[in-house]
Formats: structure tokens, C-alpha cells, sequence
């Protein structure tokens, strides 16, 4: 038995369904009921019932991509603040090997980097590398904050619409699975597109988003609006499968999802950022 | 002035300090949301109390003493404005606020699911901005608002009221008149869902039959004011 | 909500300096605008005057309480404004609970010059008895959410909050003290007071610094006026210093923008 429709806004504490149901994330089983756990929203997939919370911390877990922060030098690794009740952990030997050098001399407190989780161990201590495509240090730009639970929103189906965005604004963008997104562009384009990106974290869980998102950057680049019916189309299916990726996971099942989600962004990032960022890794 | 003395019999007839009945509770008005800084926030006003409710976290904790290796750690600071009472009150934690932040932070516990975020501490904050009775019911019910609000993890949300006995009669939801004549006040929070008592606090005295009258009307005001804390979190998400 | 680094990023504090040299700030304001401010008096039906003011989202809840008390030693014919303030945690991740500290008191104080030398409370009228028995109102700043300026809020929450007050009427009979509470009259107020705030960054004075921008100032200003022009307190703040130009700019900026403001205490 059933008691709430999909996409339906609920509060922990609500009963979903009675039996026949399995308990996805956002929710738990209490005897023959499943609950939510969180406020957020329904969405039934096979018998699978779980809420999309509207508004969480980030939980670091392993192979994320995320933007974290310089906040502290040690005498071999540096602390990062990755937006998250867990702070990160860059280890000189991820960046230099085995070579000696001053940690000073290549990243400074506040410096902003784009890095991959590379462990989280039990007593959640968080390691981050910066091996890979497209890792590295930012120069320029400007950080927005969202919720990470609606990073999968902003990154759209497929990249579709922060690839809107990236097209409107002509902006590079790349987004941290901890909520962090960098912009950089034309001074006024980059204010532009953090307003777009706060829409769309305040209405991330209304529907007809993507056709709003398309009117304000027309509005705002002061651009025509395209025709673009079948992108329209096939970001509906995005709308409902919202969140789907989201990172916040306990539930084993769809962790496939989440991986797609992460790699799927990190190929998204253009050409050129990841160049600029590259620079450091080359010296290696 | 007439007075109409009523039987024991008939209850409700006997009319309250404020006009309400026997098992009346105040205005209540709850709303979510309502700072930006914070993760999450509530403002609840009940009769004329006047609460604010802020919550950090799940964060980083530094101090070793609010760590657990396996979960969260809920921290409570219940605080009452200088202003928010007839005279002054000094500013800064007196035995009463913090007797209050321990049973509050008790109260909330068993409802937060800490197992999801070990190490990290989740700090709620509730300021007292007008006391009118009942502000430590108040605090709770708006502390589990704001929680939710701010995305953390619960099985149910926590809800508070109190009732207790004046001139004789048990009646709901103590005003401050009430509480200062009355002969016992019964503050009480549960699990709605499961009805489960989280926080009991008497002060007064009462026959084992009152007690139990006054215990069934508090967790029925509680049930009533549920249904506020739910549609206030629906509200701020647009429903 | 909102999400932020504890330390500003490099990239952070270059973009927003780099907008102000061009004249621009981030949420599109000009250089000496205000945010939006919100003001309501009477809130609070316990506290004998109260305000609660936002600027942006800075939200600040005032109470004002007067008691009877003893006059200081050297004025014993004038009634005793006492102003506090708390930085609650619940404003700001970085404010903690416990002891006012230094910001707190700084803000207190400065909130206190701004009122007590601009002469808006008639003191003289707040004594009762000369040398024994005055009138001492209690300002308290309880403040609920910070996102830049607190001073030029307190100020104004402060000033409504004075303005909102009402306090028993009081009779001396044979030395004792009659305090009628069917009878309340207002403070006897003379002139308003209202207070700006400059922050430097860059290359540039902006008013009304907003969080961020106040987390990357080099240098701040607070200048209190009157509504006759009177500048009655001032405050600099930050690590860098300032130039006499700059500060005769912030008080030329200050006689006009202080009008606007004076306009949310008309009510």
C-alpha cells in the first residue's frame, strides 16, 4: 500500500508505503512502513521509494569530484575545506611524489583547487588527489555555492543544461560534487550565469525549469530564444529523474547512477580549463 | 460579578484566565526558514511567546568533548532575550537555560538519525525573544523546524506542549498567569508517530489520576501542534 | 542558507576587488547604496520600546527596558543609557557563545557614543530624584543574523527601538517613588542619530559593506550623524589606513545618505 504520490513534497517522519515497497535513501523502514527521513521529494521507481532531500551537506565519498579550499599547511600535506562536515586532506606526495619541496611554494591558504576524493576511511578522514584530467588549481573566476543535492539538477541530463548555460554565457563552469561551482568568463557574463545557477538551486524541485532557465539567460545575454524543442523534450525526462545522481547515498543499488553522474561531469569540462589546469600536473 | 461555580463533572464549562477551554491550546504560528546564515531556521510564536530557532550542521567538530567516533553530537543553547520578560534578564546562561539545553538537546536526540555523519557536531540554537509560558515546549517544537530545515536526517520530528493544573481543573497549555497561580505544570515532547515520550518534566503537585489526565491532553496538544510544524516546512517549499 | 569557505579564496577576494575598482559590486549595487532595509517598531509587547531592523539580511532584534537606579557619581542629575549587545551564534557560524567579545563590545560601544553624544535621549528629564534615583534605560542589540554592517543596523534599530519606548510616569512623595504604569509617556527624544559605513577595498569606499565585502575590507569607517548634521561619533576600523581625503569623501557621502535613512525612523 501506497500513501503518497511521486514527485509529492514530504517531512521526516511521513509514512510512504506499507509492505510490498523497498526503502530507498531519504527514507527507512520501521517494521512494515517506510518513512521519510528528510524534507524533500517522493520518487516510486520499481517498487523502490526514496525522497530527494532539498537541502543536505555534502558526504565526501570516494572517486567525487570536488572544489575545495586551502585553509591550512602542514608539514607534508595540506587541509582543505570542501564545503562538507569533513575537511580534506591533499597530501604533498599526491602533488610532488617523491621529490621535497616547500608546500608554500606551490599552494597558498585560500588558494582554490578542483580535486578528486581519493579515500575516505572509517573515521571519515578524507584524501584528496589531483591526479587526472582537468584537476588542478583555479586562477580567476568566481565561486557560487549551491545545495549539493542539486548539483545532478544544475549538470541536467546528459550536461545538458550547464551546457546551456556554458553556451549562453560563453563562461567556463565546472561544478564540485560538493556544491562548489567555478565560473569564469567576462566579468559580467560570470554575474549573469551565478544567477542562473541560484535560480536553479531555489526552484530546483519546480517543474518547467529548463524553459525558465533558457528565457532568463535569453533575457539576460539579451540573446533571441531558440527554437529548441527537442532539447526542451529531452530535459523533461531530466525533471523527473532529478536527484537520481545524487551523492548522498546509502543505498548500495544506485551507486551505478552516481558513477555516470561524476564521470559524465568530468568530461564536460572544456578544453581549455582543463589546460589551464593541467599546467601543474605536467611538471611531474 | 457572577461567578457560576460548575461541577467537576462538567469540565469544559469552566472558563479559562484567557477565555480558552480546558483543552484549548494558543494561537500558533510556526515558519520556516526565516534566516540566511544559518543552515536551517524557524520562528514560532504560540500565545505570546516569541521563538527563534537556528541550526549548524552537520559541521566539523574541533572541540574533542562534542566528538563521538560513531555519530553526531547535538549541542543545545536555549537563551532568552534581556527583553523578552517583564524585567530585565542579564544576559548570558543562568541554571535555568541550562538545565533547559540539556533536556532540550535529550528531547530532539532520539528523533535525529546521528549514525549518518559520525564526528560532526550539529549545533541548534533557540532565542527566547518574548516569553509568555511554555517557551521550553516552544523551543523544541520550533528546534525540530528548523533541524528539518536544514536537511538533517530524522525518524519522526519532535513536538512539545505542556499542560498541567489551574484552580483545581487539569487543563493544556499552561499560559504565564496560569503557570505562576496554577498548582502543577507537566511539559512534555513526544515521537508523534509513535506516540514515545522524549521529555517529562512535573513541577507541582498532582494525584497519579491527574497525571495521567494531564499527560493524554499534552501529547493530544502535541498531536494538534504536529500538524502546524508539518504544513509550515510544506509552506516554505512552495506547497 | 548559505554556503561559504571560512577563509575567503584568493580567487573570491580578487574578483570582488577587481568589480569595485570598475565601480561595481557584486549584488549590482552602486558604490553608496544601501540594501534593502526593513524596520518595524513595537514587536516585542514585553520590552517597553522595541525595533527589529534588516539591512539586506543583517537582522538585528531590539528591547529596550528602563529601571530605576542610581545615578553615576560625577552626572547625578541625568538619567543612564546602557547599551549591549550579543553576537549570537545563531547569527553567524563565527560567532560563539559565551562572554561578549571584543566585536561585540566594539559594537556596543560605538552603537552607545552614536546615541549618548548626539543628545537624542533628553537624560536630564530621565532623573527622579537628583543624586539618588534615575531612570536607566537598557538598549540590548540582539543580533539574529549577520551579513555585513552591523553597526549602521544597531544604530538604526537602536534609534527606533528609543523613539518606540514608553515609560511609567513616576511621582516623588515624601521621598518615595510612586511608579504609575497606567501612565506611559514617551522618552523624552530631541533629535535622531543615524550611522554609515564605509569599507575600503580596492581602490574604493562602498557603503553599506555587505559580508563579503566586509570579510575583504582593508579598512572601515563608521560615521555617526545627526539629523542637524552633527557629527557625533566616528569609528575606524580594519588593518590598512585611511586618507583625510577619503574620510572627508565618507563624511560628504554621509550627510546625504544619512537623510535616506532618517526616513525609515518616520514612523
Amino acid at each position: 500500500m501506497i500513501f503518497v504520490n511521486d514527485k509529492d513534497l514530504v517531512v521526516p517522519g511521513e509514512i510512504l508505503a506499507e509492505e510490498d515497497f523497498h526503502p530507498g535513501r531519504g527514507t527507512f523502514k520501521e517494521e512494515n512502513k517506510i518513512c521519510s527521513s528528510v524534507v524533500g521529494l517522493v520518487a516510486i521507481r520499481n517498487k523502490k521509494i526514496s525522497v530527494i532531500p532539498l537541502q543536505s551537506k555534502y558526504i565526501p565519498k570516494r572517486g567525487d569530484v570536488v572544489i575545495g579550499e586551502i585553509n591550512d599547511i602542514r608539514f607534508s600535506m595540506w587541509g582543505l575545506d570542501i564545503n562538507s562536515p569533513y575537511s580534506g586532506l591533499l597530501p604533498a606526495s599526491e602533488v610532488f611524489g617523491k621529490e621535497k619541496r616547500e608546500l608554500e611554494k606551490v599552494f597558498k591558504v585560500g588558494d582554490v583547487l578542483f580535486l578528486r576524493v581519493i579515500d575516505v576511511d572509517e573515521v571519515k578522514k578524507v584524501k584528496l588527489g589531483l591526479k587526472g584530467r582537468g584537476l588542478g588549481k583555479f586562477r580567476g573566476g568566481i565561486l557560487i555555492y549551491i545545495t549539493p543535492t542539486k548539483v545532478p539538477r544544475l549538470i541536467g541530463k546528459k550536461g545538458s543544461m550547464i551546457n546551456m548555460i556554458k553556451d549562453k554565457t560563453h563562461c567556463d563552469i565546472v561544478v564540485g560534487q560538493n556544491g562548489v561551482v567555478w565560473v569564469k568568463g567576462q566579468t559580467d557574463m560570470e554575474r549573469i550565469a551565478e544567477k542562473v545557477i541560484k535560480m536553479i538551486q531555489n526552484q530546483a524541485h519546480t517543474s518547467g525549469l529548463t524553459d525558465r532557465v533558457r528565457e532568463m539567460l535569453a533575457e539576460l545575454t539579451g540573446e533571441e530564444i531558440e527554437e529548441s524543442k527537442e532539447i526542451s523534450e529531452d530535459l523533461g525526462e531530466t525533471e523527473e529523474l532529478e536527484g537520481e545522481t545524487d551523492e548522498n547515498n546509502n543505498d548500495q543499488s544506485s551507486d551505478e547512477k552516481e558513477e555516470e553522474s561524476s564521470v559524465e561531469e568530468d568530461e564536460n569540462l572544456p578544453q581549455e580549463i582543463i589546460e589551464s589546469k593541467l599546467n601543474f600536473n605536467l611538471k611531474r | 460579578m457572577i461567578t457560576i461555580i460548575t461541577l467537576g463533572t462538567n469540565i469544559g464549562a469552566k472558563s479559562r484566565e484567557d477565555g480558552r477551554a480546558f483543552d484549548e491550546l494558543r494561537n500558533l504560528k510556526i515558519e520556516a526558514g526565516v534566516l540566511e546564515r544559518a543552515d536551517g531556521s524557524a520562528y514560532l510564536e504560540f500565545g505570546g511567546n516569541k521563538v527563534l530557532v537556528a541550526v549548524y550542521g552537520p559541521k566539523e567538530s574541533f572541540i574533542r568533548r562534542f566528538q563521538r567516533p560513531d555519530r553526531a553530537y547535538i549541542r543545545c543553547r536555549y537563551n532568552m532575550a534581556p527583553f523578552s520578560v517583564d524585567d530585565r534578564k542579564r544576559p548570558g546562561p543562568d541554571r535555568r537555560s541550562i538545565e533547559i539545553s540539556k533536556i532540550t538537546a535529550e528531547a530532539l536526540q532520539p528523533a535525529v538519525i546521528l549514525e549518518k555523519y559520525p564526528r560532526s557536531v550539529i549545533e541548534i540554537f533557540i532565542e527566547v525573544l518574548e516569553a509568555e509560558g511554555g517557551t521550553r515546549c516552544a523551543g523544541i517544537t520550533a528546534a525540530s523546524v528548523a533541524l528539518a530545515d536544514a536537511g538533517i536526517p530524522m525518524k519522526d520530528m519532535v513536538v512539545a506542549c505542556a499542560a498541567g493544573k489551574v484552580d483545581g481543573q487539569v487543563v493544556l497549555d499552561l499560559s504565564e498567569v496560569e503557570d505562576k497561580d496554577g498548582q502543577a505544570d507537566v511539559p512534555v515532547a513526544i515521537l508523534p508517530r509513535s506516540g514515545e515520550i522524549t521529555l517529562l518534566q512535573s513541577d507541582g503537585n498532582l494525584s497519579t489520576v491527574e497525571f495521567e489526565k494531564a499527560l493524554d491532553l499534552a501529547i493530544k496538544g502535541c498531536n494538534q501542534i504536529s500538524e502546524v510544524q508539518k504544513e509550515a516546512l510544506k509552506k516554505r517549499y512552495g506547497e | 542558507m548559505v554556503n561559504k569557505m571560512n577563509i575567503v579564496p584568493e580567487i573570491t577576494r580578487k574578483s570582488i576587488t577587481h568589480l569595485i575598482n570598475n565601480e561595481e559590486r557584486v549584488d549590482g549595487r552602486a558604490m553608496d547604496e544601501y540594501r534593502e532595509i526593513s524596520l518595524e517598531t513595537g514587536v516585542i509587547s514585553k520590552a517597553e520600546g522595541s525595533a527589529r531592523v534588516k539591512i539586506g539580511n543583517t537582522q538585528i532584534m531590539v528591547g529596550t527596558k528602563p529601571q530605576i537606579g542610581e545615578p553615576f557619581p560625577d552626572t547625578p542629575d541625568v538619567g543612564v543609557l546602557m547599551t549591549n549587545s550579543e553576537l549570537l551564534p545563531m547569527a553567524s557560524p563565527s560567532f560563539e557563545p559565551g562572554p561578549p567579545d571584543e566585536r561585540s563590545v566594539e559594537l556596543s560601544r560605538v552603537a552607545d557614543r552614536c546615541i549618548r553624544e548626539s543628545q537624542m535621549v533628553d537624560l536630564e528629564k530621565l532623573c527622579i530624584i537628583p543624586g539618588k534615583k534615575v531612570w536607566m534605560v537598557f538598549i540590548d542589540l540582539h543580533i539574529l543574523d549577520y551579513d555585513g554592517n552591523l553597526m549602521d543596523a544597531a544604530v538604526l534599530g537602536a534609534v527606533a527601538a528609543l523613539k518606540n519606548t514608553m515609560i511609567p510616569e513616576v511621582k516623588v512623595v515624601d521621598n518615595e517613588i510612586i511608579i504609575d504604569h497606567e501612565n506611559m509617556k514617551p522618552l523624552p527624544i530631541r533629535e535622531e542619530v543615524v550611522m554609515c559605513t564605509f569599507a575600503k577595498i580596492g581602490e574604493q569606499l562602498v557603503i553599506d559593506p555587505s559580508l563579503d565585502e566586509e570579510e575583504i575590507l582593508s579598512a572601515r569607517l563608521s560615521i555617526g550623524i545627526t539629523a542637524s548634521d552633527k557629527i557625533c561619533a566616528m569609528q575606524k576600523g580594519g588593518d590598512s589606513p585611511l586618507t583625510k581625503e577619503e574620510i572627508m569623501n565618507a563624511v560628504k557621502i554621509t550627510e546625504s545618505k544619512s537623510k535616506e535613512l532618517m526616513k525609515y525612523l518616520e514612523c
